[in-house]
């Protein structure tokens, strides 16, 4: 624990509290244009949904513990596998990694606020919005099997499957509705953290010297205005298709399936990079601070994040090796998907760098971070085996690709989440998260992922196509699946340890002061929760770890920049 | 620059001992893969020469991510003992390096290389598959996906089947070329012993290909998720020696079997089904039944599952199949008819006479 020098133009002082009534928390809440209350009902919505999807995969991994078995039928687990996909990528994903956008890009760049706070919670809103409208199906839509009919398409949603004549009702109305309005959402806070990254920065603050979470949070939101548009594009055409006649997809009159596929995966593979370049932001802040070493290579780093951000728009039809591209398709989008993985490489080793001759201190937010590394080399490493397009023809759709993306979500993706909970945790609430707890957490979800997705790759090379709701005994895919499941235990168990950990700390949690961590980002210049304005005066900075140059005035990171 | 000091060069040897060893772990699990013999659809027994090529390339990739694997997660493991905090050094700042450009580039390099060999290879198979002509000898069969079965047709012997694909054994110039679409949504026709998948689309034509040399059963099912029972969409693919194969063909050529005079219960039967609905879905050759919607029952005997693989084709399954399909195949598109225990009896006689 150290304190901070006193320093000009960064503010120390308490935010004053007024006495407030219930009724008027609630309506602060409601009409908050604040960024940091903002962030946090995003986390928080997220966080719900986290725990719904977490559920219904549950359901998922017991209905297939064992074969032939009858826990639910194939109408409820078609049901169950598309709500979680959907529910995890624009519901969970999404919201956490804007809540933290939210909350961190301006304080980490020493503004006040978000450059449209009005926007900001008018995306916010929009986007919870779509999250109750898509369950909200539960009870009103009705569907291939009358009311209370979710949406059964699949979470990509296959032409022509959600043609009016394959599914009647309006379960697939619910769920086009809501991701078009979740991607509303998601185009305004996007819109929001581009501009604030351009135009907010403190003095002093140059592109150069920016944190890397921001440069990266940049490059997500200039990925996010690209491919939202094509996906909402598609769910305009397919509500046409459904009400009004016309035939995009509606393979019956003329329609082309794979102009669908094209479509959703020109969203649907940039949005993996949307959702993972996040977490590669946390461990550049977590990575350094626990090491206690600046970044390795930081303009390697932005460039590799540009890169990606690049590259990414041109790999989707990798999702599309079987459809019969033709060998020139396929070759091409061999290329360009082994290709990213240049630049993803380069992030690795940049951590590996950065570790390199450090001072680890296996604090929680460094032990996910561990691991995230670990489970995203291996994520990375499968991913360039479906990138191999023959080996793709025998794995594509088989439960080799969910533990792979998973692994990416999962592996990568939550255990960097988790890593930047335990260590902004302190700053947003103002106590530290219970360590001993955190590391029950960290053993039993660690336990608990490697059981189901390591051995989730077997069945797919085994042959086991994903989305089945049974599998026959006779397969040899059954010890596996029940494997898979014991696994899915421990990950819930470890999930409500979080959660515990999370609402135990608020009340009781160690008192964490302005800088916990002895990190050198603006955000820990000012006090723990920061004051609704952030900072007094607004801090000048003359390099990229402005704290550490406070600290170490013999020695500042001014001097070695170039 | 310290990364490249002798002392830890020594270090990354010893720490990778560990990891060697534990590669070779991952080899023998990889080896117990390929015998696993009890699992039908597995990748790693290939039945076919394009599997088989699949099957090397496969093993090509999986050895290069393994080695990658073990330098990299070797070096973090290193990293991790080697560096981490001991007591009495809590408060030491280590030194702080900013980066090296010689060293960003030789981990930019590196991976470039890598990338291209993976590249070549992988283009050498594909355009082994993708890009060769058809042989004139080729028997050509099309494949018609339907929510949840598959529908055959075998256009120069004028044969309609489904769900269980009759093919020859056969070499590259005598191969089964398949023309897959489909008549509702898109699914996936999926054997992995014999090839990669292809998917089935409607409004498209898609074309692969199979030569396995030796005979046998070999089993798959879509993958491509296409509505309420796509898990129990199986496939079955029957591989005959020439002459068993020419028999078959003999014997699906002929119109269904129509002289029941001998079996008062079959002819009986017959008139059931001619006289309800079930000729609006089914066709059976040479009688007024000639509904395209559901398989066509022709020789309907002469197969040994119902149900697209679902269940084995008894006189007891056919029975519950017809009688009340859902409580087979929960959300398959066949209605039940409601037919009385007498009609049941007679129809499913009928039906099992049909060789």
């Amino acid at each position: 624990m150290s304190t901070i020098p006193a320093i000009k133009g960064v503010d120390e002082t308490q935010a004053t509290q007024r006495a407030r009534t219930p009724g008027g928390v609630i309506h602060e809440w409601l009409t908050t244009v604040d960024h940091k209350k903002i962030g946090i009902l995003y986390i928080t919505y997220a966080l719900i949904f986290l725990v719904i999807g977490g559920v219904e995969a549950t359901m998922i991994r017991i209905q297939l513990a064992v074969p032939d078995n009858h826990f639910v039928s194939p109408q409820v687990y078609n049901r169950l596998f598309t709500m979680h996909g959907t529910t995890m990528i624009f519901f969970v994903a999404m919201p956490i990694v804007f809540g933290f956008g939210n909350y961190l890009v301006p304080i980490m760049i020493g503004a006040r606020d978000m450059a449209f706070p009005r926007l900001n919670a008018f995306s916010f809103w929009i986007s919870a919005f779509a999250g109750v409208l898509l369950y909200f199906s539960y009870l009103g839509a009705s569907g291939l099997y009358a009311a209370g009919s979710a949406p059964d398409v699949g979470w990509f949603a296959y032409a022509p499957l959600t043609a009016k004549v394959f599914s009647p009702g309006h379960s697939t109305d619910y769920w086009t509705l809501a991701i078009l309005l979740s991607g509303v959402g998601s185009i305004g806070t996007a819109l929001n953290i581009v501009t604030t990254t351009l135009c907010m920065r403190c003095p002093g603050m140059k592109l150069s010297r920016m944190p890397l979470l921001v440069w990266i949070y940049l490059v997500m939101g200039g990925l996010v205005f690209v491919t939202i548009s094509p996906l909402t594009a598609a769910q305009i055409m397919l509500t046409l298709d459904r009400y009004l006649g016309s035939h995009f997809f509606d393979t019956q009159a003329g329609g082309s399936a794979l102009l669908w596929m094209h479509f959703f995966w020109i969203f649907g593979h940039p949005e993996v990079y949307v959702l993972v370049l996040p977490a590669f932001a946390f461990m550049n802040e977590i990575v350094p601070v626990f090491s206690r070493k600046a970044i390795f290579g930081y303009p390697a780093m932005v460039a590799a994040s540009v890169c990606i951000g690049f590259i990414s728009l041109s790999v989707w039809a990798h999702h599309m090796f079987t459809v019969g591209m033709g060998a020139a398709g396929n070759t091409f989008f061999v290329f360009a998907t082994m290709v990213i993985s240049v630049p993803t490489g380069i992030k690795i080793f940049n951590w590996l760098a950065t570790m390199w001759g450090g001072r680890l201190i296996f604090a929680t937010p460094m032990l996910f971070s561990i691991a995230f590394l670990f489970q995203f080399l291996i994520a990375g490493l499968t991913g360039i085996i479906l990138a191999v397009a023959p080996f793709d023809w025998q794995l594509h759709n088989t439960y080799f690709v969910v533990a792979h993306f998973h692994y990416v979500i999962v592996g990568g993706i939550l255990f960097a989440l988790f890593a930047a909970f335990y260590y902004w945790y302190p700053k947003i609430v103002g106590r530290m998260m219970s360590e001993k707890i955190g590391k029950w957490h960290f053993w039993l979800f660690v336990i608990g992922f490697h059981l189901t997705f390591d051995f989730m790759h077997i069945p797919g090379l085994l042959g086991m196509p994903r989305q089945i709701y049974t599998y026959e005994a006779d397969r040899g895919w059954g010890t596996l699946n029940l494997i898979v499941t014991i696994g899915v235990l421990f990950q819930a168990a470890g999930v409500l340890v979080f959660v515990y950990n999370l609402v135990r700390s608020y009340y009781v949690g160690k008192m964490a002061g302005p800088d916990p961590w002895d990190a050198w980002t603006l955000e820990w210049s000012t006090s723990s929760p920061p004051p609704d304005y952030n900072f007094a005066v607004l801090p000048t900075v003359k390099s990229r770890r402005p704290l550490w140059d406070l600290k170490h005035p013999e020695d500042p990171d001014s001097d070695y920049e170039l | 620059m310290s990364l490249c000091s002798k002392r830890q060069s020594a270090g990354w040897g010893k720490s990778l001992a560990p990891w060697m060893s534990r590669g070779a772990a991952c080899g023998a699990l990889a080896l117990s893969l390929e015998a696993r013999a009890d699992s039908p659809m597995t990748l790693f027994s290939p039945a076919d020469p394009q599997a088989q090529s699949i099957y090397g390339i496969s093993l090509f990739v999986l050895y290069i991510t393994l080695g990658i694997f073990i330098v990299v997660a070797g070096l973090l493991t290193f990293v991790l003992i080697r560096y981490r905090q001991r007591p009495g050094d809590e408060n030491r700042e280590p030194a702080q390096i900013y980066g090296s450009n010689q060293i960003e580039l030789s981990w930019t390099v590196i991976p470039i290389l890598i990338v291209v060999t993976l590249f070549l290879t992988t283009t050498r198979v594909i355009l082994g598959t993708e890009a060769i002509a058809k042989p004139k000898g080729a028997l050509e069969v099309t494949v018609v996906g339907h929510q949840f079965w598959w529908e055959y047709h075998y256009p120069k012997l004028g044969i309609v089947t489904a769900n269980e694909l009759h093919v020859p054994v056969s070499d590259e110039e005598h191969p089964t070329y398949l023309e897959v679409t489909s008549a509702d949504v898109t699914h996936s026709f999926f054997v992995p012993r014999l090839a990669g998948r292809m998917d089935v689309i409607p409004n498209r034509v898609n074309e692969a290909w199979i030569d396995p040399p030796t005979p046998g059963l070999y089993l798959g099912q879509c993958a491509q998720y296409c509505g309420t029972q796509h898990a129990r969409m199986l496939l079955r693919v029957y591989v005959q020696p020439q002459a068993d194969f020419d028999a078959w063909v003999k014997a699906q050529q002929q119109p269904a079997r129509q002289d029941f005079s001998s079996d008062r219960t079959a002819a009986e039967g017959e008139q059931v089904f001619m006289h309800n609905a079930c000729i609006n879905c089914h066709a059976i050759a040479g009688t007024v039944a000639t509904g395209r919607f559901g398989p066509d029952l022709t020789h309907l005997a002469s197969r040994d599952t119902i149900a697209s693989g679902a269940v084995p084709n008894t006189p007891g399954n056919l029975r519950q199949w017809i009688d009340d399909p859902n409580s087979l195949k929960p959300g398959c598109l066949m209605p039940s008819m409601h037919l009385n225990a007498h009609d049941l009896d007679t129809i499913t006689a009928y039906l099992s006479q049909l060789r």
